[in-house]
């Protein structure tokens, strides 16, 4: 019984990590119809700017909390600038195009970015220190989930709270809910509809730039590639919870971290992904718009 | 016309005789006062950056005995030929080496071409020392009594790590754990079948990770849940330390024991204080040894530059195979094979002779231990 709650808290943390990533990913495709592959990257990037900022921080003699929460700030607006300038330069003159074309933009993008970081940064593995406080009454859970596990889970809870509500309640949320359901209509009652998608692609990024802090404090090493393994979990995430759907990104999320935990625990890590994907074509067979995703005509 | 055509023709047929002829005639004619040293590895392509090191070693040590008098009062001299690395071409470097009547080879680089051409130099009982071939059959499988070699083979590591972890640190239970990868996986299944084989110890877990995962908890309950004394991981640093990293925060003190791919010091950086206790082992330490210092001496004195990869195995293979011939008194084929398994020769990797199946005895890795964040050697 203890090893089963094990690999489900486990499997909590994993999802929980998949979910905050997979969120971004999810609100760009509501919005847009865009599958944004830079997203991973801008993930990547958020988690490198906090490093260095931390690092200058420490350097200065600062510690604790104080590295943390700036080095977050820095790393959430320099991430959120990013995300708009992709959006800028890579989908929107091409919004009016070819679905395939604002598509393959997008992986342009995730290559160039991680080209740009291997090339400016390094190649080489970095230590991330942990910047995540240790929590002293997690202790006698060790055993079960560590300090920045908890936080992890907690903050996706959190985000994913806000986010709902943002978009259910303020005006800005009601804009992007109006341009995802028609752009063109939208545009007719008067919604600007270009600030609402570089709205979007902000908070997106503003998501995966907390999301690169906690998971890498949380792994304890950054290269530039670790943006597109996340991405990769992530996205198959947000498709199996339905891809534009909120909720759907992180029931999605947890699924999948369940799905690798168990099959990790009872059966073999050997078979992680296998188990993973299984999962994903057997939902996508029955439910071919994901879980919590709303079937709708293709507005090919 | 036709008169003048067929004098060209028997004009031309003679010059291909004589010049086929010709290095018959050479080769006949100093065979008696030269040692002959086939250099057999990759020269040029993507992989002469492996092969090329050896050919410079080569020189330096011949060079060095040849102003020392030569063996056994002849000159010694170099036949290189280049195999790209490919079996298909080592058959023809071999067969040219062979015609050429090469006393030993010195070579070749890469495990396959290495195989390729083995059995013509054992058909033509020659002398074979690979100062790089790193797959366990060749010396293993015993189909080829002529070759030697200066480096560990890959099971060596394997071999090292799970001695240690059941003669020195006496576990019983082990999981052994994999990235997937051909590096990896490969010392993995090594450790397994030799704990296995051993009969001391039980390999209670073996399972592959996937590298660049977010997260190994779920496989790290399970070294925990099979209640594994020693963890051996084979694979490289990065997922290395997220594992040790996960083990020591659930408090499991668990022995770690790696390989030479988290035998680095990215590996202690990343994973800092975890990193402390764990087990990697590493080729031998041969900085210290003075031979070794002046064979790198002696190559930036005469290249201008540091030397490559495998530089002091070949160094070494071809001192051994000089001071085998010397020893046995001629080229005879038994003789030196007899002289490279018995005389002890101080080489750049410390003093070695060859075990009866051709591996180097003093030449491999170590077992290495993170002590107050350095590798230390530990035997």
């Amino acid at each position: 019984m203890d090893y089963f709650l094990e690999l489900l808290i486990g499997g909590l943390t994993r999802g929980s990590i998949y979910a905050l990533i997979a969120l971004g990913y999810t609100m760009v495709y509501g919005i847009i119809e865009l599958i944004n592959f830079a997203h991973g990257e801008i993930y990547m990037i958020g988690a490198f700017t906090a490093l260095i900022i931390a690092s200058v921080l420490t350097m200065a003699g600062m510690s604790g909390l104080s590295v943390l929460i700036l080095a977050s700030v820095v790393a959430v607006i320099y991430a959120s600038a990013y995300g708009f300038t992709v959006e800028k330069i890579a989908y929107k003159p091409l919004r009016q195009a070819q679905r395939l074309s604002p598509l393959i933009s997008a992986i342009g993008m995730s290559i160039f970015l991680q080209n740009y970081v291997l090339i400016a940064q390094t190649s080489d593995f970095l230590p991330f220190p942990s910047l995540l406080p240790e929590l002293p009454f997690m202790d006698a859970y060790a055993q079960f989930m560590g300090s920045s596990e908890l936080i992890i889970v907690a903050t996706t809870a959190v985000m994913t709270i806000i986010l709902t509500l943002f978009i259910k309640f303020t005006k800005m949320g009601k804009a992007m809910r109006a341009t995802a359901q028609d752009r063109n209509m939208a545009m007719l009652l008067g919604v600007n509809v270009n600030r609402v998608i570089s709205n979007t692609f902000i908070i997106g990024s503003a998501l995966a730039a907390v999301g690169g802090i906690l998971i890498a404090s949380h792994i304890g090493r950054i290269n530039f590639y670790i943006g597109f393994i996340a991405g990769i979990k992530a996205f198959t995430a947000a498709v199996l919870g339905g891809i534009g759907s909120i909720p759907g990104a992180v029931l999605g999320g947890l699924i999948l971290g369940w799905t690798e935990s168990f099959a990790t625990g009872y059966v073999s890590s050997d078979y992680e992904d296998v188990f993973a994907f299984a999962l994903l074509v057997l939902i996508l067979i029955f439910r071919p718009a994901g879980l919590l995703g709303k079937s709708t005509v293709q507005k090919v | 016309m036709q008169k003048e055509s067929s004098f060209r023709r028997s004009w031309i047929a003679a010059l291909i005789v004589f010049f086929a002829a010709s290095p018959l005639f050479s080769a006949s004619l100093f065979a008696a006062d030269i040692i002959k040293i086939g250099i057999a590895g990759a020269h040029s392509g993507d992989l002469a950056s492996y092969g090329l090191p050896t050919v410079k070693a080569a020189e330096l040590v011949i060079k060095d005995i040849n102003a020392k008098g030569g063996v056994l009062g002849k000159k010694a001299e170099l036949l290189v030929e280049d195999d790209v690395c490919k079996p298909e071409v080592a058959i023809n470097t071999a067969t040219k080496l062979v015609s050429e009547g090469a006393n030993a080879v010195i070579g070749h680089i890469c495990s396959g071409a290495t195989k390729a051409a083995l059995g013509i130099y054992n058909n033509a009982g020659i002398v074979t020392i690979s100062p790089s071939a790193t797959n366990p059959d060749l010396t293993q499988s015993g189909l080829y009594p002529n070759f030697f070699r200066t480096i560990a083979s890959d099971d060596a590591q394997a071999r090292l790590e799970v001695d240690f972890a059941l003669n020195t640190l006496k576990v019983k239970r082990i999981a052994v754990i994999h990235d997937k990868g051909d590096y990896g996986k490969g010392l993995a299944e090594y450790a397994k079948k030799f704990i296995e084989d051993s009969k001391k110890a039980k390999v209670v877990l073996y399972e592959g990770v996937t590298p660049g995962a977010v997260d190994y908890s779920a496989v790290v309950q399970k070294i925990r849940r099979m209640k594994a004394e020693a963890v051996i991981y084979g694979g490289y640093h990065p997922e290395a330390s997220s594992i040790v990293s996960l083990m020591r925060k659930k408090k499991m003190n668990t022995f770690f024991i790696s390989d030479d791919g988290v035998k680095d010091d990215t590996f202690i950086k990343v994973a800092g204080k975890y990193a402390e206790g764990v087990y990697a082992t590493g080729p031998k330490d041969t900085t210290k040894n003075p031979l070794a210092v002046a064979a790198i001496e002696a190559h930036k004195k005469a290249y201008d530059a540091d030397p490559g990869a495998f530089f002091l195995n070949a160094y070494a293979a071809t001192q051994a195979v000089l001071n085998a011939i010397q020893k046995a008194g001629s080229t005879n084929y038994d003789a030196v094979v007899k002289a490279l398994r018995t005389e002890y020769v101080d080489t750049p990797l410390g003093k070695i002779r060859f075990d009866d199946r051709g591996d180097a005895i003093g030449v491999g890795f170590s077992m290495y231990q993170v002590r107050d964040g350095v590798y230390v050697q530990v035997q």
